[in-house]
């Protein structure tokens, strides 16, 4: 980790991973280290942190501009921490507000589409989350910017919902649903076009006339922003392509969490994106190497039986679990790195409880920097 | 079943509905938001919108297992009300079903819970098709908004067949023939939502079940403190070394072990407080499989 973060050539960094894996918790830690060991003036944007981590982060309020981290330890190098948690509806309004007028933003906020969509779009989240990179990339004010991504179903939607929000948005289907009669003349869509007037009146019939009434608001109002959208949304992506990022995977030795790690490892590669590693995380790992499952769990018995040393036996029963769980977790974590061997990997061994300080982010940063 | 991401939700929908098709039942297995777990869970190539046997009980009980495609769910509904034949197919060749799904989020959920009410409510024979219909939902942060369907599309559609749909749903997934069951770990987050979820569909009036504890692991220390000098003196009545790396090693172990446990106690406390019934799941360290699955439905259901 401290070699990519000593790379002043690396500014942004993706954090992507299932859910449940500990990928708010790592992008903290690796932009706390990047500020206090590497003098980085660094930007972490996470989206759904646990509570007592964004506290501990001074994240109290969801007020989507990033805020300086007092009380971490970079006197010595000079870097910055600054934090912020995105409020997905909000970054929506800005997007709104940034490609057309006051007039025509209020009324595209009165309108229920908007709200539907800019609340509970199914990939809003995943979207906004990369309009915020977007944003906070295009202010410069941060040598770097660590990036935790949404909880997705899918490792893949913050990948996948700029293309299909846009491609929504680009407003061809919105605009042949609402007048079919605009898009026809061409012998080839007189297929297309006939199925549309059945299908807005059957739409009609089934959603009932207000809402196309809305429908159609909706589109008048988002015409004049359907170019920016889409520039917006191809402009990430190239970003995400450039020798500038670097992802993360982010996993935890369990079957599931591998396996989207692989799928998003062979993901990143068709889109040719920078991986840089994977973050192994809640890794166990027994203190005691020499000795073995097997051996330990026969003396506790041996010690149970023969009387007098039960606590004894219950640390041997203790370190027998202990021991086969390592060697599952290490058969799990086989299956990514006897497919990706090149990828590089980092493991961080799992705390006994949970991470909510800035001294704990430190432990996971002092993790993820072992040689 | 709902639970945080990474809490074994899918495992334990599957779980519970081999459980119920025990005594000759037939169940359905519902999955929702496309992610294939189901297949992936019984070792079966992706499951079409279709429904179809995934396994079997010794008693002639059956599982069978349903991905709902919103595109497709669409087109059956939109089917059995308009007759739209070939006509529907070019619609969804040109993405105009992608596109209806997506511009209203409710409705899509409308056509997922609707399909879960539809297979709920089938009759054959004037008898239920179903003994019981278990729904692997969305997870805990989702939950809420997609279970209270008709507040959704209320926005969107103020009359017509969809609004009369989601009220039936509604009705449904508020009356005594739901429940709500959330899984989590011993772990601050999954607790979190947990309880976040529940003092949601509380307030939406959905009826809740059990809070299944999953992965939990049997308590290993009877709670005598150890201490450096009883190892040492532990170690050698055992025959085993006794050097100092070992000693303070296993003390370590110990250590973690007992500072982890109060956590998980102080969870399960935080959890027993919702007042839900409460059902822990051993961890099946040696993955999934059909006799685990089995195991697990025991126990859900204090069969065993």
């Amino acid at each position: 980790m401290d070699r990519i973060l000593a790379d002043l050539g690396v500014r942004i960094i993706v954090c992507c991973g299932s859910g449940g894996v500990g990928k708010t918790t790592t992008a903290a830690a690796i932009a706390l280290r990047a500020a206090e060991r590497h003098g980085r003036r660094t930007v972490v944007l996470t989206i759904d942190p646990a509570r007592r981590l964004a506290q501990s982060l001074g994240l109290t309020e969801l007020d989507n501009t990033p805020r300086q981290v007092k009380g971490i330890e970079a006197d010595e190098s000079g870097g910055e921490l600054h934090a912020m948690m995105l409020d997905m509806k909000r970054t929506f309004d800005e997007v709104v507000l940034a490609h057309t007028d006051p007039a025509r933003a209020t009324e595209i906020f009165a309108n229920p589409f908007y709200q539907a969509m800019s609340s509970t779009f199914a990939g809003t989240q995943e979207y906004m989350a990369m309009e915020k990179l977007g944003q906070l990339h295009a202010r410069g004010e941060w040598d770097l910017i660590v990036v935790d991504t949404p909880p997705s179903r899918s490792a893949l939607d913050f990948l996948d919902a700029p293309a299909r929000l846009s491609r929504f948005l680009d407003g061809r289907m919105l605009r042949l649903l609402l007048a079919p009669a605009r898009a026809g003349g061409r012998s080839m869509f007189s297929l297309v076009t006939a199925s549309f007037g059945m299908f807005s009146r059957v739409v009609q019939k089934v959603l009932g006339a207000q809402l196309l009434t809305d429908l159609s608001g909706f589109v008048a109002a988002l015409d004049s922003m359907f170019g920016g959208f889409r520039q917006r949304a191809e402009q990430t992506y190239r970003i995400l392509q450039a020798r500038e990022t670097a992802f993360l995977l982010v996993a935890a030795p369990e079957p599931d969490a591998i396996r989207e790690a692989a799928y998003f490892a062979g993901r990143l590669g068709e889109e040719r994106m920078p991986l840089a590693g994977l973050v192994l995380n809640r890794v166990h790992r027994t203190a005691v190497e020499g000795l073995s499952a097997e051996r330990s769990r026969a003396a506790a018995d041996e010690l149970e039986r023969a009387g007098g040393h039960d606590a004894t036996a219950d640390a041997l029963r203790v370190h027998a679990a202990l021991a086969e769980q390592a060697v599952r977790e290490r058969r799990v974590a086989a299956a990514f790195t006897d497919a990706y061997p090149a990828v590089p990997m980092v493991e961080v061994a799992a705390q006994p409880a949970d991470v909510h300080d800035v001294d704990g982010l430190r432990t996971v940063g002092d993790a993820l920097s072992q040689p | 079943m709902t639970g945080k991401g990474g809490t074994g939700k899918t495992t334990v929908a599957a779980a519970l509905a081999l459980g119920l098709a025990a005594g000759g039942h037939r169940t359905l297995l519902v999955e929702v938001e496309g992610r294939q777990g189901i297949a992936e869970l019984f070792g079966l190539g992706p499951l079409p919108y279709e429904e179809r046997r995934v396994a079997g009980t010794a008693d002639g009980g059956e599982v069978r297992a349903l991905a709902v495609d919103p595109e497709l769910a669409l087109l059956e509904y939109l089917d059995m009300f308009y007759k739209l034949g070939a006509a529907g197919r070019a619609l969804r060749k040109f993405g105009a079903i992608d596109f209806a799904t997506t511009i209203a989020p409710g409705l899509r959920d409308v056509l997922l819970t609707g399909k879960v009410k539809e297979a709920t409510t089938r009759t054959a024979d004037r008898r239920r098709v179903y003994h019981a219909v278990v729904l692997d939902a969305p997870p805990t942060g989702r939950i809420g908004r997609f279970l209270n369907v008709t507040a959704e599309t209320a926005r969107l559609a103020k009359v017509g067949p969809i609004k009369t749909q989601s009220e039936n749903v509604a009705a449904l997934l508020r009356s005594p023939m739901t429940s709500v069951h959330v899984v989590t770990l011993l772990e601050e987050m999954p607790v979190q939502e947990t309880v976040d979820a529940i003092g949601e569909l509380n307030g939406l009036g959905i009826p809740i079940g059990k809070v299944v504890v999953n992965a939990g692991r049997p308590p290993l220390l009877t709670g005598t403190k150890v201490s450096q000098a009883e190892l040492r003196r532990g170690l050698a009545a055992a025959g085993l070394p006794t050097d100092r790396a070992t000693v303070s090693g296993l003390y370590a172990e110990a250590k973690a072990h007992l500072t982890r446990r109060e956590l998980e106690e102080s969870l399960r406390v935080e959890l027993a407080e919702l007042g839900q019934p409460m059902v822990e799941l051993p961890l099946l360290p040696s993955g999934v499989d059909r006799a685990a699955l089995d195991t697990l439905a025991a126990e859900l259901l204090g069969t065993r």
